[in-house]
Parts: structure tokens; sequence; C-alpha cells
């Protein structure tokens, strides 16, 4: 009876994690088949890497990498710098207005972004940010979520060490850089790992404020690559898509323990 | 004495604000004052070539309120967030289930159910249009192996939302499930062996005692799915666009067209407006549990 539950547990939770990752795997096999094969199911056709050839040349790929690449960087440097201080101020300095301000900056957490485009896409028309990477960082920058999470990390270091710091010599910016930031490392880390991955797969707001194959980030570009107007096959488009999201996935699989790590060191706050 | 901690706590003001106000400047520009010209760009008309804009009070509103298409899209959007929610929680808790249970391949099974939170959403439509086109889509081949005529999932009325809910309880079922996973990992293994002890069944022991001890996490998840109900829209971009006849047209989409297709600013404010106001809500609850939860610590 014992064994039969644990055969039922594994087979129920196999069966789902196939049908999880179907969708995956049918894409796989449309992008290395040719379209007819894949359509018919053809288990015995034989395989390609035409789709991707096809699928490269279609789009400047090789760009919208580049450029996602450069979004994903500006907005982390951006994202340190500022939820650094912020934290920092907010974490160990008393100062009046501080309490204010922080509610203030709770409430960002849900006023989203997403939700602004309208506004925003009017004040990075209004800075001459339309079109430039810079313009599709910037409102993520100040993130309330990281000042948020740096805070907390900062209120965890022993105050002992920024008075013995403060004891040798140390000014305020040089504790946050000599004592703080490096014993919150761990912190950084997991909110690298979710950062990058949010805006790596970023969608909407760089739709509206990107507007040329120089600063279109690649799901802007895989999107457009695959509109029904453009009447691309189904195994070029799962080429294309494939190959988008190759290297997220691929780093998510070799750093699979770390990333769960970031997410819910990140989640659970 | 008193004079060097007049001093002190004069450094740590100019100290304070100067740390801050690069963040604040940029949370001023991309989101309160936003939020506040979100605000009055409702209250005020369209402004035409002809017509500059003037102030209408809550006409933008009263507009939306009678456009029958304003309430298919609310209506979407509800339906959305109905399945959704529960439906991704608990697949999220199976998993989580699973996941922590010493079953075969465990490792396998963790990954599969996590992957999909790592891909964008519009490949993940891409994905999925392999899957519901009609004809060849695989969806269709299967049915027709039961002999079912071919249907266009996303081609029909009464199947088009259904179709991007599926994308979106896919997309963070396995995003979920982690929450879930750490906190059945801070249950005591006595509980369990006390359980047995008593001769507990399962499925009992899950009923009574892991459940409630997930409460908290679940309402994390709750408010966490709610918030993805508004933002998780680009899949329709993709997968339908919003239609057929608006049939699957959520409302940051619409807000979106309203703005970007139709050029009708005021009205996406007003809908911007309810929206943050609706998120508010959210905010409101997310306090109040947060509250409780380190009363009970």
């Amino acid at each position: 009876m014992k064994s039969l539950i644990k055969f039922m547990d594994s087979f129920g939770a196999i069966l789902l994690a196939i049908i999880w990752i179907a969708p995956l795997l049918f894409a796989f096999w449309a992008a290395t088949h040719s379209t007819s094969d894949a359509v018919n199911l053809n288990l015995l056709s034989p395989w390609t890497i035409e789709n991707f050839r096809v699928a490269w040349s279609g789009a400047p790929w090789l760009k919208y990498f580049i450029n996602t690449f450069m979004l994903v960087t500006v907005i982390l440097i951006g994202q340190f710098i500022l939820t650094t201080l912020a934290g920092f101020a907010f974490a160990q300095l008393q100062f009046p207005g501080k309490n204010f301000v922080f509610i203030l900056v709770l409430m960002q957490l849900f006023i989203l972004p997403e939700v602004l485009i309208v506004e925003n896409y009017a004040m990075v028309s209004r800075l001459g940010l339309f079109d430039s990477i810079l313009g599709v960082g910037m409102p993520y920058m100040a993130s309330a979520f990281g000042i948020f999470l740096m805070r907390q990390a900062f209120k965890g270091v022993p105050i002992e060490l920024h008075e013995a710091a403060r004891i040798e010599g140390c000014g305020l910016l040089g504790i946050l850089w000599r004592v703080y930031v490096p014993l919150a490392k761990p912190t950084y880390l997991a909110y690298a790992l979710v950062s990058v991955s949010t805006h790596w797969n970023n969608f909407l707001w760089p739709l509206i404020v990107t507007n040329s194959p120089e600063t279109r980030p690649l799901t802007v570009g895989l999107s457009i690559f695959g509109a029904p107007e453009n009447g691309v096959d189904i195994s070029i488009i799962s080429a294309a898509t494939l190959m988008s999201v190759a290297p997220l996935l691929i780093a998510f699989l070799i750093f699979q323990r770390q990333f769960v790590q970031a997410f819910l060191r990140a989640g659970i706050k | 004495m008193s004079s060097h901690a007049n001093l002190e706590r004069r450094r740590q003001a100019v100290y304070g604000w100067l740390l801050l106000s690069p963040a604040a400047v940029l949370l001023t520009l991309f989101a309160f004052y936003p939020s506040i010209a979100t605000l009055s760009s409702s209250l005020f008309s369209r402004s035409t070539r002809r017509k500059p804009s003037e102030f209408v009070g809550t006409e933008n509103y009263a507009d939306l309120f009678a456009d029958p298409t304003f309430w298919i899209v609310v209506k979407n959007n509800l339906l959305y967030a109905g399945i959704t929610i529960p439906v991704s929680i608990f697949i999220a808790l199976s998993m989580a289930l699973w996941a922590n249970s010493k079953i075969s391949a465990r490792g396998f099974v963790r990954t599969a159910y996590f992957t999909p939170t790592v891909l964008p959403m519009i490949a993940a439509a891409n994905l999925w249009l392999f899957f519901y086109t009609p004809g060849l889509g695989v969806l269709d081949q299967i049915g027709s192996l039961f002999g079912f005529a071919s249907v266009n999932w996303l081609g029909q009325p009464e199947t088009a939302l259904w179709a991007i809910i599926i994308v979106t309880i896919w997309k963070e079922a396995g995003f979920f499930m982690i929450f879930y996973l750490a906190a059945l990992q801070t249950i005591p293994e006595d509980l369990k062996e006390a359980a047995d002890i008593e001769g507990a069944s399962r499925w009992t022991y899950t009923r009574r005692i892991v459940l409630p001890l997930l409460m908290p996490t679940t309402l994390f998840i709750a408010v966490n799915a709610m918030i993805n109900s508004v933002k998780l829209i680009d899949h329709l971009f993709i997968l339908t666009k919003g239609g057929p006849s608006d049939a699957s047209k959520l409302i940051l989409y619409y807000i979106w067209e309203m703005a970007f297709a139709f050029f009708d600013a005021p009205s996406a404010a007003a809908m911007t407006i309810m929206v943050i106001g609706v998120l508010g809500v959210v905010a409101a609850i997310q306090f109040f549990y947060l509250d409780k939860r380190t009363h009970y610590q």
C-alpha cells in the first residue's frame, strides 16, 4: 500500500513535470526539424539547424542581444548605486522626515511602473530619452523593492562593526563601502539575479519606449519577428524563441540553486 | 556635549538627505509625479488641434462606464484573476508537496516546474502558439487522434481568454512553488512523527497541520498573484491581441491600446487611476496581513 502511494506520487509529480516542460520540448523539436516534419510529429524525420540559420538572418539578433545585455547592466548598476545609498540612509541614519519618506517609497511598491506607462512615456520623452537604453532603464533604477531589500540587509549588520570603523577614523561613506557593502554580498547577488531575469524578460515598457533596432531589446525584437503579419512559420519562430531564451535558460540550469535561493531571499523579506 | 550631539544630529540629517536624493529624484520623476499627472489628466478632456483640453471633472470616468468594451475588459480581468489566482496557488502547492517529498527524479521535477519562470512572457506565448494553432497545433493533433474536430483556440471568443489563462498559470505556478517549498522546509520533522504515532492519515496531516502552517505563505502568494493578474499581459500581444471581438482583452492591455493605438490619453489615465485604486486595496490587505504575521511571531 505504502509503496503504491509512493509510486502514485512519483507518477503524478513526473507527469506534471513533463506537462510543464512540454511546450519547451515541442519548441525544441520544431526548431530542429523542417516545418512539415515538425507539424506532423514525424519522429523519424531528420534533424536540421536550418531553422536557426534562417531565424538568425531574419533579424538583427546580435544587436538585440547587445541591447538587452546593455539594458540589464545599466539597470543593475543604477539600482545598486541608488538602492545602496537610500537603503543605508533608511537603515542607519536618523533624520527628520525619514519615516514619512519611507512610507512614500513603500507606496511605490504598489504603483507598478507597468501601470504608469502613459505618464512615464511622457516623462521619458520630456527628458529626451525616448528610444534610448537609458530611457528604458531609468524608471526601474530607484526600485522601492531594492531599497527595502538593502535596508533590511543593512539593518542586520552589527552596530559594533560600524562603531569600530568609525573609531578607526572611517567616514560615513567609507563605513558604507568597507563594512556594509561587503557584508550584504549575498543580498546583492540575490537582487542581481532577480533584477537581471526580470529585465531580460520585460516587454511592455521597452515596446513603448523603443522605436528602432538600435535600442530594441530581445523581447520586443522577438515579438516583431514572430508577428503573424510577417508570415513566419512555426519552426522558425521556435528557433528564434529558443535562441533568445537560451542565455538565461542555460545560466539558470547551471546556477539553479542560486537562482532559487535568490528568488526566495528576494521574496521573503 | 549637547552642542556635539547637535552637530552629530545635523550631520546625519545632511547625510541622510544627500544619500536619499538620487533615489528620491528618480522616484519623483517616475512614480510620484506620474501618478499625480495621471490623476490630473484623467480629469481633463482630450486635447485636439481645434480644442485645447479643459477641465471636465469625472466625465472621462462616466464615458468609460458608458463604454461597453470597458465592462467586457473588466469582466475578462475579473475572470482572469478569479481563475489564475486559485488555480496557480493550488498547482504551486501540489508541486511543492511533491518536490518536497521523497520521490524519484526529484531534481528533474523541481527544475521542470521552475523553468517557465525564467522565460520571458513573449517567449512563453511563442511556445504556446505551437500548441494552439488550429490544424497544425499540438492540441489539435492530439484531438484528431480521438476524432475531435479542429478547434481555433485563440480565434473564437469562447476559448481565447481560457487559452491566455492557461499560459499565465503555466508561467507563474512554478514561481509560487518556491515560496511553498521554503515554507515546507521550516515545518519541524517531529510534527510528522507525532502525526504518524497518533495514526493520522497523510491527508489529515496535510489538511490539519501543513496547510494551516502554510497560511501566511498562501496569503503572500495570493497578493503576488493578484498583482500578476493586472501585470501579466505580454502574451496577449502575441496570442490574441485582445481579440476576437475583445473576448480576451485585459485592463492593462486596454490602457496600452487606449494610449498608444487610439491616442486617448484621458481615458487611459482614468483607467490607470482605477487600477491604482484596486492595487491600493491589495496593498492595504498586505499591510494588514503583515501586521498579523509579526503579531504571531
